[in-house]
């Protein structure tokens, strides 16, 4: 891979990602402020909360698509909004992402989206991008279906093409927005396993926007909790620890299902 | 009988009230939807009514058969007796209907969580639509501008795009596009025969029918007509493409590789219609001149030779010069709003709809507007 050289003054010991008191606003409608966290290297950090608290609008943060309204965010030590877009651009493209529907382009087959990124970014020639993408598609237990168009395929396998194309340039981070929306129980937790697998081998970090509790229990391993009606994050850590600790009753509520009696007595 | 027997069995409400404070509303008959049961506009008056109430009691031992109609009757007149503090006897009615009720009233309605048909003053309306304006105004310059970036990063070979991509799009919008370009120029050209035909019949000067068709459609005719029928068939497939793709989030999966939308999927779809444009516009012309020879034919008996002298000899050059610029102008302006709007779309189905609307108002405006101004400098310069 020939990624550009970043400006990274200290890329051993600076976490993947640091918020800094991050403030999301619409005009003059703030979602939620006060953020600050740190994903560290290897996590599987999750970013959960209800729905319409702005876990998807975080995300998009976090990738750079939207500017805060207020605070930092820090990739490897490097401020993303006061670095040039070039730099920006760089660091961006360090990270991969797969959307809640897939957003593939869909007029192009799964491997023209794989390779959509390595023609770009690298110096790959064609045959060699080949090789990659059969690979990347292998991965994801796609072989085999290169000459496919998205609208040809099922949603479980087009947020698994969508995987493949995130890791196409081999990210150091890996984002997933509700990745397992819309899949059956059995392919939710298939792509769980991968996700594990892919931090493991990769050595990826990876975040996770999602409210699939069998999902975040299983596999998080380090969490913040959004709550829409504060407006800022009420709890943070192991979502597994969270669950038997944490005192507040939003996030007991949602990490128990509402069972609050339950887990109470 | 069979007429009486369906009477017999119609929904049908009956009160009594047995004592001063208590009002029983006894229910009767077939209680269905498709049955029109009775409104509850007079049990509600029967409630105004009665001043001194203090109990209504529901009985519903002689109905036949009950759904919804039912139940939301029951919910209506519940909710009245509530306002006015009488009390409410369900016992008597059917299990089902009494635990549907039961769940219907369980959460009460949440104070202002129903929407007050606001009535905003005309002024602050007026307002509002005028900084709509500005702010789409805006939008479009700061798209233009973007465009304007994307074509200066195109000539230095430095912008995105894929070259099957513009293939593709030359193809949808030029050859795809012949059939219905030629049917509308060639009905075109007849209808603008025909008037002209009766009009220079009363002078005998019906051979000027060829300058008439030749240079209406080359100076103006060939130009919008294509322009419009590509408004409407490929700047409203731009807008709802691009729209589409920002609502399946395929615009951010581009923008987070780093790679800009503009150059991606906005410049191949100006280029493709920029170079079409003047291929469509010369076979509309075609199209229109040989409708109006087929009028001088037929109606006025020129012979097609003739009329070909006579329309090479009332067209020069410049014509055509004139008429590609404006088939051209038309064409980057549908493409630009096709593209403006579909990057604007919103996240939801309806805005594609929308997208593709205002796609092709907006360039049929800009269509009229571009060739009011290419009248008046054409005139001005006496081209």
């Amino acid at each position: 891979m020939n990624h550009p050289p970043i400006p990274t003054p200290s890329a051993g010991t600076e976490p993947p990602i640091r918020v800094e008191k991050l403030t999301m606003a619409f005009g003059s409608f703030v979602l939620q402020r006060d953020l600050t966290f740190t994903i560290n290297q290897g996590d599987i950090f999750i970013i959960m909360g209800g729905s319409g608290c702005g876990k998807s609008t975080l995300l998009r943060h976090l990738i750079g698509l939207i500017e805060p309204a207020a605070g930092n965010v820090y990739f490897r030590g490097v401020n993303l909004w006061q670095a040039d877009p070039a730099e920006r651009e760089a660091i961006i493209r360090r990270c991969g992402v797969t959307y809640q529907q897939g957003a593939l382009w869909t007029s192009m087959t799964l491997a023209e989206n794989v390779a959509l990124p390595l023609q770009e970014y690298t110096n790959l020639k064609a045959g060699e991008i080949a090789d990659v993408v059969a690979f990347k598609l292998a991965l994801v237990g796609l072989a085999g279906f290169e000459d496919y168009y998205p609208s040809e395929i099922s949603g479980g396998m087009v947020k698994r093409a969508g995987l493949a194309r995130a890791m196409a340039l081999d990210p150091e981070i890996l984002f997933f927005d509700e990745p397992s929306a819309g899949l059956d129980p059995i392919s939710s937790r298939l792509l769980d396993d991968l996700i594990v697998q892919l931090r493991d081998t990769l050595g990826a970090t990876i975040v996770l926007v999602t409210h699939e509790l069998p999902s975040l229990l299983s596999i998080g391993t380090n969490s913040v909790f959004l709550d829409a009606a504060s407006r800022t994050m009420i709890a943070e850590g192991d979502p597994k620890m969270l669950l038997k600790t944490t005192d507040n009753p939003t996030v007991k509520a949602f990490l128990s299902r509402g069972e609050l009696n339950e887990t109470t007595a | 009988m069979p007429q009486a027997a369906a009477e017999s069995n119609a929904a049908n409400l009956v009160y009594s009230q047995p004592t001063a404070g208590t009002l029983t509303l006894h229910f009767v008959g077939d209680w269905r939807l498709r049955h029109q049961p009775p409104t509850k506009d007079g049990a509600l008056k029967k409630l105004a009514e009665a001043a001194e109430l203090k109990r209504v009691r529901f009985d519903a031992d002689k109905v036949t058969a009950w759904d919804s109609a039912l139940v939301s009757f029951l919910m209506a007149v519940d909710n009245a007796c509530r306002e006015r503090g009488i009390e409410v006897d369900a016992e008597a009615l059917p299990d089902g209907a009494r635990r549907l009720l039961n769940l219907a009233l369980a959460v009460p309605e949440k104070a202002g969580a129903r929407k007050a048909a606001a009535s905003t003053p005309f002024l602050a309306r007026l307002g509002k639509g005028w900084l709509a304006l500005v702010a789409d105004a805006k939008a479009t310059v700061g798209f233009l501008g973007a465009v304007t970036l994307g074509f200066s990063r195109l000539i230095r070979g430095r912008a995105r795009l894929r070259g099957s991509d513009v293939l593709l799009l030359i193809q949808e919008c030029g050859p795809n596009a012949l059939m219905i370009i030629a049917l509308i120029s060639l009905l075109v050209g007849i209808s603008t025969a025909f008037i002209g035909a009766i009009q220079l019949q009363k002078f005998g000067t019906e051979i000027f029918v060829a300058n008439l068709i030749g240079l209406s459609m080359v100076r103006q005719m060939a130009a919008s007509m294509t322009a419009f029928v590509m408004a409407g068939r490929t700047g409203a497939a731009y807008a709802a493409q691009i729209g589409t793709m920002q609502v399946n989030q395929e615009i951010d999966a581009l923008e987070t590789l780093g790679i800009s939308p503009i150059d991606f999927l906005v410049l191949p779809r100006i280029i493709a219609m920029v170079v079409m444009m003047p291929f469509l516009y010369f076979f509309s012309n075609v199209a229109g001149i040989l409708g109006g020879m087929l009028v001088a034919q037929v109606m006025l008996n020129i012979s097609p030779v003739a009329f070909y002298f006579q329309l090479v000899s009332a067209l020069s050059i410049k014509d055509f010069v004139i008429g590609v610029l404006m088939a051209i102008v038309f064409g980057a302006l549908v493409a630009f709003y096709g593209c403006l709007r579909g990057i604007q779309c919103g996240r939801s189905a309806a805005s594609v709809g929308l997208a593709a609307t205002s796609a092709v108002v907006g360039a049929i405006v800009a269509i009229i507007v571009a060739n009011f101004i290419f009248s008046v400098v054409t005139t001005t310069l006496g081209l």
